[in-house]
């Protein structure tokens, strides 16, 4: 096991490399340069020798080799350089906003965990009833609403209703907790009840064929109590598919959230996402898909734990 | 017949009845319409006593039995009508927690998949002490000792530490042990195996029934054993219920059916499965047809289709009625054949001795040479994957088939049949070693070679289900080889093609429209014939041709591949686990173990006299369907598990499990040596 987690982590740096190679040369490519934006952005019409100024100051007139160079030692010493725009450590663009992502999607997940395993759970056991159909429904709905259109309705209900908008300004949980939770528990509500959608469904077809089993049936065979043969006998063997499902959504999280950070006024990775590209901020870009990049292989990584976890048959090899 | 000592048969007739299943009906509701899957079933289990259901797939048996312990797939099973009193309850009248108590407390049972029976992610432990907990209110510790107890009786080693382990630790054999262990957990009254053995070697399936009626016997349980198996019902049923259709046949002693038959069905079972104890050189008789869909099923009597002693009378629907004292068949005819006064005709001879039998020494058309196959194992993934083991499938073998010949190779799972064939076909490349077809070495054929080799050598596979493609018709699927390899002008003489080759199988041109799904396993086999038959193969590699299909259907494709055989003049690699149908069709046997062959002989010197310990311990573990004869052999299991090819035996590789081994058969690999001539031997013993 130990050896297969090293394996697995050591495995984690050839990706990673690649996609750093592969995101450096592609915005290369790409045509346009943040000098462009900067200066000609808003109908500005600076001269060749202000723009060439401009991109020396930058360090992008450099040759490609050089740059590619140091963006690869920085990567190495966890320095990513600083961004092209505000010219802050990129590190710290990022820091800033990733607590808040984290924590929006962190929350959304237990949400979504929350409703959705009792939900396919029973959507599953009581298969072809007016309960599944609710449930059914109730999903199909989740998968059908765009999350930031139901952010706007949970914020106008709000002010409707209670005649209450949550905070605008973000403060992080250990310093006011209730208004941290009053600001990110709308954003994660919205976000999470589409996700449970998702696991829901996972969840009911994920039971209902592992009902099926022969290993099922043997247990019924035995006399096993019925809640027995779902909470220990199925439960186990039909979560496997769900926790690859949560993980994938949890990953596309962080930073996939442009429109619902917007409905919000959330300042979070999505929109500083949407800002770096937008701005042709090399740098920024960079570390920001190296972000994503790290965040989906290391769920990827604590998805196989947890397989390992529930599944003997994994913790053998 | 020699009388040898005969094992005293319990006097299970005047037991108690344990358990009456009374006019049992069972439908399923299917989005085609309703199946009447079971129709008006009725049987006596007494106790102590064996009773074998059989029958083919669909015929009802697995569905009775899960009906009577009240598992059917729900919604859309239901039981429509009858009663199953089991020790002086019916069962169909208790709540769900009442029958609960019954399940595992009062009548155990065992599934015919031991690879998917256990739960994969619970120890075994765990599994086995779930019904002492619940049923008998045992403590931890207690019902520990007791799953201790009852694996040591299951023939488990290291019982202690093996509750700990999962099923994935467990062999196939081994998990179906675990499986008795867990019915037979809190002492019922009545076991229900349904198919047991069907996915077991010959050896263990020995073992496992062996233990099962030994089991039954001490303990004083009633079983119930569903089987396909002829054999294993001959061997170790006392009183025996032929189902066909829904319906029960004929149900009788096991000497009313195997020595008695009065319903033709059961007859024509009889008949059309290859016999290890009957001689050889007569074609098999067939029924001809196909059990009818129970969605629209004949009126009358569901037989009278492929029945050849149909009468008018059998439109109407005859009765299970009894002939002889406790004998009944359900047919309008029972009593002439009772009498005397019908009898089934005389088995047909073979028409002619086959060409390869008359002319023995002609050069051969297929010669393998010290053949080698070693698949690398990785035992870690990722970056520091080596290749620390090899897998040695085919380790050093040599044989040569004549034209117009069959060989047959046998051996129990994992001995590297399949493995020499897909070698043959060059779907694999061998490691070492000559393949020479023709008199060409095509071992080391690169691509282009090889299509000239493949129009010449065809293969048959095991499962018509996989093996068809099923987006294309079956006139595709037959045709494309037609087109790949240009043997056809134009699409109008593909299909004229095809269509010759569907009469030439015993379908019909215009099936050639039709998916493979809607098409039965035996008519899916039969297009895998045509296609392979489509490229004019001198050889065929057919890989466990007929071991997926139901016993009525198999005799139907064995006859076709002889007569095949003799029209086209065509030579067979016939790979298969059945001694018995290996024996029909083929003129000489190899017989593998772990990688080598083990003997290599004219097929009746080596089913007449065996000399290979391995060979023998085969023929030994395959019940005959005959019961005088089954009684009148010994109990008899080769002990021990198949070794795995990861890490074989040293020197002999059947040194671990064989009666004769000393201490030489552990150091010397015997070479494969001519005992007699033609009769070829691996072994220092003998």
């Amino acid at each position: 096991m130990f050896v297969y987690l090293v394996n697995r982590v050591l495995l984690m740096v050839p990706t990673l490399l690649g996609v750093a190679v592969l995101i450096f040369f592609m915005l290369r490519v790409v045509p346009g340069d943040i000098v462009e934006v900067k200066l000609r952005g808003d109908g500005g019409n600076p001269t060749q020798e202000t723009l060439d100024a401009e991109r020396k100051r930058l360090g992008l007139d450099r040759p490609l080799v050089e740059q590619f160079g140091e963006w690869m030692t920085g990567l190495f010493t966890l320095d990513l350089g600083k961004s092209m725009w505000t010219e802050q450590p990129v590190t710290d663009e990022i820091a800033l906003r990733l607590e808040l992502s984290f924590e929006v999607a962190l929350m959304a997940t237990l949400i979504a965990i929350l409703i959705a395993i009792p939900m396919g759970t029973l959507s599953a056991l009581l298969k072809d009833t007016w309960i599944d159909y609710a449930i059914r429904i109730f999903t199909i709905a989740g998968l059908a609403m765009p999350s930031f259109w139901l952010g706007m309705l949970t914020i106008v209900s709000l002010l409707f209703f209670f005649n209450w908008l949550p905070p605008l300004t973000y403060t992080p949980i250990y310093e006011d907790p209730w208004n941290n939770m009053a600001q990110l528990f709308w954003p994660a509500l919205s976000v999470g009840y589409r996700y449970s959608a998702v696991v829901a469904r996972m969840m009911r077809s994920s039971i209902i064929e592992v009902l099926n089993e022969d290993y099922i049936r043997t247990a019924r065979a035995k006399g096993v109590f019925e809640r027995l043969v779902v909470m220990r006998h199925a439960m186990r063997n039909a979560l496997l598919p769900v926790i690859t499902v949560i993980g994938l959504e949890f990953a596309f999280l962080i930073g996939g959230l442009v429109v619902t950070e917007q409905v919000f006024n959330l300042n979070g990775i999505g929109r500083l996402f949407v800002q770096a590209v937008g701005r042709n901020d090399f740098t920024l870009i960079q570390g920001m898909v190296m972000l994503t990049a790290v965040v989906f292989v290391v769920t990827n990584l604590a998805v196989d734990m947890l397989y390992a976890v529930f599944d003997p048959r994994i913790r053998y090899r | 017949m020699v009388a040898v000592a005969v094992e005293p048969r319990r006097d299970v007739a005047n037991a108690p009845v344990i358990l009456s299943v009374e006019n049992l009906h069972v439908h399923f509701a299917t989005s085609r319409g309703l199946v009447r899957a079971v129709e008006g079933v009725s049987y006596q289990v007494r106790r102590g006593e064996v009773l074998a259901v059989v029958g083919e797939s669909g015929c009802g048996k697995s569905v009775s039995a899960l009906a009577i312990m009240r598992l059917l797939a729900r919604p859309a099973g239901r039981v429509a009508a009858g009663r199953v009193v089991f020790d002086g309850r019916d069962l169909l009248k208790l709540s769900d927690d009442e029958m609960r108590r019954v399940r595992g407390r009062e009548i155990g049972m065992i599934f015919q998949e031991p690879m998917t029976s256990l739960n994969p992610v619970l120890p075994i432990g765990l599994q086995i002490m779930e019904p002492l907990r619940i049923h008998l209110g045992m403590g931890e510790e207690q019902a520990r000792l007791r799953a201790v107890e009852l694996l040591r009786m299951v023939g488990i080693t290291d019982p202690e530490r093996r509750l700990n382990q999962y099923p994935h630790h467990f062999s196939g054999g081994m998990r179906q042990r675990v499986m008795i262990a867990i019915g037979l957990a809190c002492n019922p009254k009545l076991l229900i195996a349904d198919e047991p053995t069907t996915a077991l070697d010959v050896t263990i399936q020995a073992q496992i029934l062996e233990l099962m009626r030994d089991l039954s016997q001490r303990l004083d349980v009633a079983l119930i054993i569903i089987t396909h198996n002829l054999g294993v019902v001959a061997r170790y049923a006392d009183r025996v219920n032929v189902m066909y259709a829904a319906r029960v046949a004929e149900q009788g002693t096991s000497d009313d059916i195997f020595l008695r038959p009065r319903h033709p069905y059961a007859m024509g079972l009889m008949r059309s499965v290859p016999r290890l104890d009957r001689p050889r050189g007569v074609r098999l008789e067939t029924i001809e047809g196909l059990p009818p869909n129970l969605l629209d099923p004949p009126a009358g009597c569901r037989f009278a289709p492929r029945c050849q002693f149909r009468v008018d009378v059998c439109s109407s629907e005859p009765e299970l009625l009894e002939t002889e004292s406790g004998h009944r068949a359900a047919c309008h005819r029972a009593v002439e054949f009772a009498s005397g006064a019908l009898a089934p005709p005389a088995l047909q001879p073979l028409a002619a001795v086959r060409a390869a039998e008359a002319q023995a020494e002609v050069a051969p058309i297929l010669a393998v040479e010290g053949l080698k196959k070693y698949f690398p194992v990785a035992r870690s993934t990722g970056l520091f994957a080596r290749i620390s083991a090899e897998v040695r499938a085919v380790n050093d073998i040599s044989f040569a088939i004549r034209p117009g010949e069959t060989l047959g190779l046998v051996g129990e799972s994992g001995c590297g049949k399949t493995t020499v064939g897909r070698l043959i076909l060059r779907l694999e490349t061998p490691t070492a070693g000559e393949i020479r077809f023709g008199g060409k070495d095509i071992a080391g054929h690169d691509a282009q070679d090889l299509r000239a080799m493949r129009r010449r050598i065809q293969a048959i596979f095991q499962d018509p289900y996989s093996s068809l493609n099923p987006r294309m018709t079956v006139g595709q699927i037959i045709a494309e080889p037609l087109q790949v390899y240009r043997m056809v002008p134009n699409a109008r003489a593909a299909k004229d093609r095809v269509a010759e080759l569907l009469s030439q199988v015993g379908l019909f041109p215009y099936m050639a429209e039709r998916y493979p799904h809607e098409m039965s396993g035996g008519q899916r086999q039969r297009v895998g014939i045509a296609r392979a038959l489509a490229m004019e193969p001198s050889f065929i590699v057919c890989d466990e041709p007929v071991s997926a299909l139901d016993v009525s259907i198999q005799g139907q494709i064995i006859n076709l591949l002889e007569d095949l055989q003799r029209r086209l003049g065509l030579t067979y690699l016939f790979i298969a686990h059945d001694l018995a149908v290996v024996r029909h069709i083929s003129n000489r046997v190899a017989v593998m173990y772990l990688g080598r062959i083990m003997e290599l002989a004219d097929r009746d010197a080596i089913y007449a006299a065996p000399q290979h310990p391995y060979t023998r311990a085969l023929l030994d573990a395959a019940p005959v369907p005959d019961p005088e004869v089954e009684r009148a052999r010994a109990p008899r299991a080769l002990k021990g598990e198949i070794p795995s090819p990861l890490s074989p035996p040293s020197g002999c590789v059947f040194h671990t499990r064989c009666p004769l081994a000393g201490e030489e058969c552990r150091r010397e690999v015997p070479e494969l040596r001519e005992a007699q001539p033609g009769h070829f031997v691996s072994c220092i013993k003998v």
